[in-house]
């Protein structure tokens, strides 16, 4: 049954051999030696300051949601750092291959990148920025938020959750993996079929692509699954569906859209898996096979992938805009439905994607006037965000920034996708770079929104604020670069400039494509200021420190208990009355975080399976990568028996006596300096006639 | 449970659909509570079930995918051997009986837990795995046969699409099978704790659902 491969093979090692390791290319030496520098120092580190004991204790064996988040935002951000680095690659190899006098380098004929390189290189762009940048980020940040929004002590399940982390972990190495020990998939980020097929693709690449994207979606539907229990079941009583915060609403509609989206892409993937390693002809070019069959499967997931990143970007946008308006969100029963429509219409439109399928006008006019529906609901939340900020009170500080900047981003985005989503203009720029600045603006008000989220919860997770007059550089970097790159982008597509060119052969293309390479340059200026607005703020973290409510006119649940969060959340269960519940208790003077009495608190037990799951996973992906089948047997089985094992163990969890937690609570405000946290700076309390002045309650 | 002091029942119905800012006009007396000083548990039990519904809509989605692969590719034969030249009904229906009768054994299994019987329990999960194990007898020959005629799914669409639908099918099967076994395990170790409780209902949830989905195979791919 197994087909018959290109090249050696052996029961050991499978297609492994040492030709497979590309130490000839000095592009991908380099990248080896600064990963294994950067290894080097985080592991020196560790082991100079002796935390090796620390880092198993408190992070890789934890079950906290929090941390859980934040290892999630980190392996996002080095992912983001790699898809960075993979961007201004693209844009170096165009800007240097421009016209046949174009000098070529490193064995290509024009730039520094042959064809096969460059393919490998703009597949890994898409597949990172948006399956392991993105979704990682933006599940980090749901984790974090959301129990703390609801007034819970965790997630549903929180051993699941450290599960889907190391299972998304895993989807990551591999691809990093794929770059020093064989290829990754030249097939673009979509996978295009025949493309992927073995014949057209005989190496590793495409399998590197399949399973590192398969594992990594396993953990995302986990995810998806334990966010929805969460937000049904471990809600703070008070906390009717009415009143939930608006980011937590559209986790809800963007987990619905995972929960339903991913195992379409599981399902697809697993037919494109039978048909490259059993020889079946699901999407072949002959034999039976149905090459659209693919394209449709993908995009019935592709498109609701798309808003299952961008919902949480809107959540985020309608927790930052109010806070810095000084109001509440204007609309919330509209903002809630434009979620949900959203989320359903996000299952009617995949087609456009490929209007120039030839599926005939009546198929077309479908999918068309579907995709334009879309823009009633998002249009609805841009007016209701710009009536949160009408006549508002508002303050630009780093978060509010990002946010406004991110519906600037979601007018242009918006707009040019009802113009792609009229097929008779799709079909003048369909694969042009017009198609790509359009989805690079979504992306972008997706990582402007991200950007603002984390400097607006960076203070509630970690204690201290990050400094504000870098962080508004970063932010004017990033506007400038933006413009610089995408708009000469949009103009080169009307011009007819196609995707995924290694070579321009238009030299009148130069000076537009030149400023995209200028503009790259400003991202990794602002990437400069970003790094030193970290350090900068964690060297004065004293500085910066920030009590429980760190923007004074925040409104939601989270900003009732200490920052950084203690691990159980909540001393004690918070009681909800209205939405925007801490706004409500700061209008009626009762914002001490007091309790009259401490419980006892039931808290999971840390525990090392996940991250056993992990390993394992990681070994079975390479294996069948590689084809070693021993390898993938032998994981697989331990994977199962490791299940089963777990699931005698009925120890997992523990109680924290009702005192001790009063001892903490004391200890952890006495150090944060005040657990009375209705307190504004001088300059805020001038001129408020909503917020009464803040007294001292003894409740 | 101080909790109803103000109360929010009747809040809910004024503030249901109201707008944004509205909604927090309600005055806080002496008796609001803040906090919730009862000691309450959540339900353990009913959001592991809920979590594994959930579960069960994403692998609903798997078939619904596989399903609309094979309406696709269900006439695409490549001269390889046609559905009609493959396919018995008759030996399906058989099959399809097992199924019927595991799921049967199954709830009544579940009427055993309710009397909180072990031994019912036990003996109901035996008859389920044997006559699950023989549909997957069944269904190993029913291949074997296939295949040692050369009628593999390499040969054609129509029956790379047929082995698969038909497998995953089987795949849960085996999945559910594993699950029984290790659940016969649980109960004579640890009796009916809360763990052991919510996994059987969860293997009855994924049991009936195997059934649904080969009712769904019988009808689309043998009939």
């Amino acid at each position: 049954m197994l087909v018959h491969l290109q090249g050696p093979w052996t029961p050991l090692i499978g297609r492994l051999a040492l030709n497979q390791i590309p130490y000839d290319n000095p592009v991908i030496v380099g990248a080896f030696i600064f990963s294994v520098a950067a290894a080097a120092v985080f592991a020196g580190g560790v082991t100079y300051t002796g935390r090796w004991e620390y880092l198993w204790r408190n992070w890789l064996t934890t079950v906290d949601h929090k941390k859980i988040g934040i290892m999630y935002i980190l392996v996002g951000m080095v992912m983001l750092f790699r898809g960075f680095i993979d961007a201004a690659m693209i844009r170096t190899q165009q800007v240097m291959a421009v016209g046949p006098q174009s000098a070529g380098h490193l064995g290509a004929l024009h730039g520094y990148m042959p064809p096969y390189h460059f393919d490998q290189v703009y597949s890994a762009h898409g597949a990172i920025m948006l399956l392991f940048a993105v979704t990682p980020i933006l599940v980090g940040l749901m984790n974090i938020i959301v129990p703390l929004q609801i007034g819970a002590r965790d997630m549903a399940y929180p051993y699941l959750n450290a599960v889907g982390l190391w299972l998304t972990t895993v989807g990551a190495a591999l691809v990093m993996l794929s770059l020093f020990v064989g290829d990754f998939s030249h097939a673009g980020w979509v996978g295009l079929t025949p493309l992927t097929e073995l014949p057209y693709s005989p190496g590793v690449g495409v399998d590197y692509w399949i399973w590192a994207i398969q594992i990594s979606s396993v953990g995302t539907t986990l995810g998806a699954i334990n966010l929805i229990a969460t937000i049904v079941k471990m809600r703070a009583p008070g906390m009717i569906w009415s009143r939930l915060p608006v980011f937590t609403w559209t986790a809800m509609a963007t987990n619905i859209i995972g929960l339903t989206a991913f195992p379409v892409l599981a399902a697809t993937l697993f037919l494109l898996t039978l048909d490259r390693y059993l020889g079946t002809h699901f999407f072949t070019a002959g034999m039976g096979g149905n090459i659209m069959l693919y394209t449709d499967l993908f995009w019935v997931w592709g498109h609701p992938e798309v808003y299952f990143l961008v919902l949480p970007a809107f959540g985020i946008l309608s927790e930052i805009i109010p806070t810095f308006s000084e109001k509440p969100l204007f609309g919330y029963t509209a903002m809630v439905f434009a979620s949900l429509i959203i989320a359903g219409a996000s299952w009617m439109v995949w087609l456009h994607h490929f209007f120039t399928m030839g599926a005939g006008p009546l198929v077309n006019a479908y999918f068309s006037i579907a995709t334009m529906l879309v823009g009633i609901p998002t249009g609805v939340k841009v007016f209701n965000w710009a009536f949160t900020m009408y006549r508002a009170r508002m303050r630009f500080d780093t978060p509010m920034l990002w946010a406004v900047g991110a519906l600037f981003l979601l007018l242009i985005g918006g707009l040019t996708g009802m113009m792609l989503a009229v097929p008779a203009i799709d079909f003048q720029v369909h694969n042009s770079v017009f198609v790509i600045a359009h989805f690079h603006s979504m992306v972008l008000l997706i990582a402007f929104a991200i950007m603002g989220a984390i400097s607006y919860w960076f203070p509630k997770v970690f204690g201290f604020k990050l400094d504000e007059r870098l962080g508004k550089r970063v932010f004017w970097y990033w506007v400038v670069a933006s413009i610089m790159v995408f708009v000469p982008m949009y103009t080169l597509g009307f011009m007819g400039m196609t995707r995924r060119l290694d070579y321009i052969s238009h030299p009148s293309w130069l000076p537009l494509i030149v400023l995209e390479e200028i503009g790259i340059g400003l991202y990794w200026v602002a990437l400069y200021y970003q790094v030193k607005q970290i350090y900068v703020s964690v060297r004065d973290r004293r500085k910066y420190r920030a009590g429980p409510d760190a923007w004074w006119t925040t409104r939601s649940l989270e900003w009732m208990t200490h920052s950084p969060v203690p691990f159980y959340n909540f001393a004690v269960t918070p009681v909800v009355h209205a939405r925007d519940e801490w706004a409500w208790r700061k209008e009626q003077g009762l914002t001490s975080l007091r309790p009259d009495r401490y419980q006892d608190i039931h808290m999971p037990k840390n525990t090392p399976v996940p991250l056993i799951l992990g390993a394992l996973s990681f070994a079975l992906g390479f294996g069948l990568v590689w084809r070693i089948w021993w390898l993938s047997a032998l994981s697989i089985t331990a994977i199962v028996i490791v299940l089963i094992v777990r699931s005698f163990d009925s120890n997992t969890d523990y109680v924290i006596p009702a005192a001790e937690v009063e001892r903490m609570e004391r200890q952890g405000s006495g150090a944060s300096g005040t657990t009375d946290t209705g307190r504004y700076p001088a300059d805020h309390t001038a001129g408020k006639r909503r917020f009464r002045a803040a007294r001292p309650q003894n409740r | 449970m101080g909790l109803p002091k103000i109360k929010i029942a009747d809040l809910d119905a004024e503030t249901l659909w109201n707008d944004g800012h509205r909604t927090i006009d309600v005055a806080a007396s002496d008796t609001t509570v803040l906090w919730d000083s009862s000691h309450h548990e959540h339900d353990a039990i009913s959001t592991r079930t809920f979590g594994f519904w959930l579960y069960m809509l994403s692998d609903a989605m798997i078939l619904a995918a596989l399903f609309t692969a094979y309406a696709v590719l269900r006439h695409n034969y490549a001269g390889a051997p046609t559905a009609a030249q493959i396919v018995h009904p008759g030996y399906a229906f058989r099959e399809t009986l097992l199924v019927f009768s595991s799921v049967l054994a199954f709830g009544l299994t579940m009427s055993a837990l309710k009397q909180g019987s072990r031994a019912g329990v036990i003996n109901g999960i035996v008859v389920s795995f044997l006559i699950g194990a023989a549909f997957l007898g069944m269904e190993f020959h029913e291949f074997s046969g296939l295949i040692s005629q050369g009628i593999t799914p390499e040969r054609s669409g129509f029956l790379s699409v047929y082995y698969a639908i038909v497998l995953v099918h089987g795949l849960h099967m085996v999945f559910g099978l594993l699950w029984m076994a290790v659940m016969v395990v649980q109960i004579m170790r640890q009796g009916f704790t809360d763990n052991v409780v919510y996994r059987l209902l969860n293997l009855k949830i994924f049991w009936q659902f195997q059934a649904v989905i080969w009712v769904c195979v019988f009808t689309v791919v043998y009939l």
